[in-house]
């Protein structure tokens, strides 16, 4: 029966469906000029951390003249563009790698924060009863404590490292995300394609995933680009109040913490790392704004 | 209504009874990690052990827990190991410089926020409605140490009009109070103002509004009489739910310009690893979240005429 489907995505192979479904993506992306802009600005940061080891000027953490100003000569030859940190380190260079920590800590996190909250979601919308009680319980428990609140507390207590902060983002992420599935997978429980699922017989799980998932996508993407632009503030707040990554490597937020002290007599070494995050946020924020003008118009 | 608002309280004071015993098992399940931290490294475990003794602490978990929830309900929030003086007396200090700084805030952020918010959805897709929406963008994406650097170097290393640090030690200043305003206004009215452009936008569509425009009411009057009462409703939530995300704001404000309030005290506590103060900021800043959305729910109820209870 179910070979019978005409549904031209289930036939293609699952990576060749991905293929098209993201092209498609970037065409409807194209009728939202601000969503335009937010992905240019989110793909430029993508380019400078996978390209890092071919743009920066200088290794991150080599040391050369502290303090030096934005567009002085360098000692090897050619120009601190965005002049030295305290410890003589080339603010562009720690810029470019640091690109690499945010981009891949905040995806990691999300992501981990989506599978814990979409998985939990499904249950509790698809399922409902007792477990659904218990689960949207538990996270109206969890998102009633002020978030930074939480963060402070757990990561000083169990240590800053990436994987505590990693749980840490995804304890508190996931029941925002638990949230926004249960009340789509609610509302899509109920369509005429889940009741013909479950004549056929088909597991609740084979539901959950390939019926109802497919069709929360929608709202999801919307969510997940602002959630990752709220993830990258946390790691950045944590990094600047030195609860973040442990040092020497860059880190947007920890290379502000550090010089944040002497911003009054060397503004550029914490005023480019904030210019850095502000618009790498940015970009998943417009590109979120663009992505919902585009689903509201369709 | 009665009945509806004793739920929602009793609901309330479980959410902060269970938040109670997360932080207490966080913090308190290893009797002998708390003897390190007050009693400090240097001691000997006989000497911990008589402390333990001393302290209760050898007694079951759940003894201890309503142990220490009867002390802190009777306003005993024990000693700071870092400040060797009663918790109580220090977080009260604090929490009331942090009010200062939440209540100018919101001030000035609420207002800001609604008129932005009701003059973008008031005309959707005009001009102005694109201007204020993509700001409100722009200055939500900006964090708030991120925001707070850049404005420092603008108003205290460039042009040198506004100091660059709030300690507030010679009373209430209010060119110190400046910065950490602006910080705490730039991130949060952004997000206010978004919602109540979304619930403008949904009202000014209703076919009452256009009933209104239709039968010659001068165009102020509709905006004013009949859009902003339903307009507003939706942002009320939000702006109550805002005093929570303050909660979390205030900890980079205030360590950021060495503001002496509850945020920092927090953070000082939380790094130094004194335990009772953390304890004590921690069950704070819950009875403050949990009590503004208590408020949040039965505000909502009450001002919403589409729910009444008869």
């Amino acid at each position: 029966m179910r070979d019978t489907t005409i549904d031209p995505d289930r036939r293609r192979s699952p990576l060749a469906a991905a293929a098209g479904e993201l092209g498609r993506g970037f065409a409807l992306i194209g009728e939202s000029p601000v969503g335009v802009v937010g992905l240019a600005l989110v793909l430029f940061w993508v380019a400078v951390a996978v390209l890092a080891p071919v743009i920066a000027p200088y290794p991150p953490n080599a040391q050369y003249l502290p303090f030096a100003p934005p567009g002085s000569a360098h000692p090897d030859g050619g120009l601190f563009w965005l002049g030295a940190d305290h410890l003589g380190r080339d603010v562009l260079s720690r810029i470019i790698w640091g690109a690499r920590t945010v981009l891949i800590f905040a995806p990691l996190a999300t992501g981990a924060a989506f599978v814990v909250g979409v998985g939990l979601g499904l249950v509790a919308g698809y399922q409902r009863g007792w477990i659904d009680d218990l689960l949207s319980r538990i996270g109206d428990l969890i998102l009633s404590f002020p978030v930074l609140v939480l963060y402070v507390v757990v990561i000083t207590t169990f240590g800053a490292s990436a994987i505590n902060i990693v749980i840490a983002v995804t304890f508190a992420s996931a029941p925002g995300i638990m949230r926004i599935v249960r009340g789509l997978t609610l509302d899509l429980r109920n369509r005429d394609y889940v009741a013909a699922a479950q004549t056929r017989g088909e597991s609740a799980w084979f539901i959950m995933v390939r019926e109802i998932l497919p069709n929360a996508r929608g709202p999801m993407i919307v969510d997940a680009c602002l959630r990752l632009g709220y993830v990258i503030i946390t790691i950045g707040v944590l990094g600047f109040l030195g609860l973040g990554l442990p040092p020497p490597d860059p880190d947007w937020g920890g290379m502000i913490n550090e010089t944040r002290g002497m911003a009054l007599y060397a503004p550029h070494m914490s005023v480019f790392p904030c210019l850095a995050i502000s618009s790498l946020v940015l970009g998943f924020n417009l590109l979120a704004d663009g992505v919902r003008e585009v689903a509201m118009r369709e | 209504m009665i009945l509806f608002v004793a739920k929602r309280v009793g609901l309330g004071l479980m959410t902060m009874l269970a938040i109670s015993a997360l932080i207490f098992l966080l913090l308190e399940v290893n009797g002998e990690a708390v003897a390190v931290k007050v009693l400090g490294p240097y001691t000997t475990p006989e000497q911990r052990q008589i402390w333990l003794e001393a302290n209760g602490y050898l007694e079951p978990l759940y003894i201890r827990y309503f142990d220490w929830l009867t002390r802190l309900l009777g306003g005993d929030l024990g000693q700071s190991i870092r400040f060797k003086v009663p918790v109580a007396d220090i977080v009260w200090d604090r929490l009331a410089n942090t009010a200062l700084l939440g209540a100018v805030t919101f001030a000035i952020m609420v207002p800001l926020a609604l008129v932005c918010g009701v003059l973008a959805g008031m005309r959707e897709g005009s001009l102005l409605d694109r201007t204020i929406s993509i700001g409100a963008i722009v200055t939500t994406s900006v964090p708030e140490f991120a925001s707070a650097v850049l404005l420092s170097a603008i108003f205290v290393f460039w042009l040198g009009w506004l100091p660059g640090a709030s300690p507030m030690v010679e009373g209430v200043d209010p060119r110190q109070l400046v910065l950490p305003v602006m910080v705490l206004v730039l991130y949060g009215a952004g997000y206010i103002a978004r919602m109540t452009r979304v619930a403008m936008a949904e009202v000014m569509q209703t076919p009452y509004i256009r009933t209104a425009i239709l039968k010659g009411l001068p165009y102020r009057l509709v905006i004013l009489r009949h859009a902003l009462r339903n307009a507003l409703l939706a942002p009320f939530t939000v702006i109550m739910l805002q005093i929570n995300w303050l909660l979390s704001g205030v900890i980079v404000v205030e360590f950021f310009f060495a503001y002496k309030g509850f945020g920092a005290l927090l953070l000082e506590a939380s790094l130094n690893q004194d335990i009772y103060l953390i304890q004590a900021c921690a069950m704070v800043a819950v009875v403050v979240a949990v009590a503004t959305q208590t408020i949040a729910d039965v505000g909502y109820t009450y001002l919403n005429p589409r729910i009444r209870f008869d």
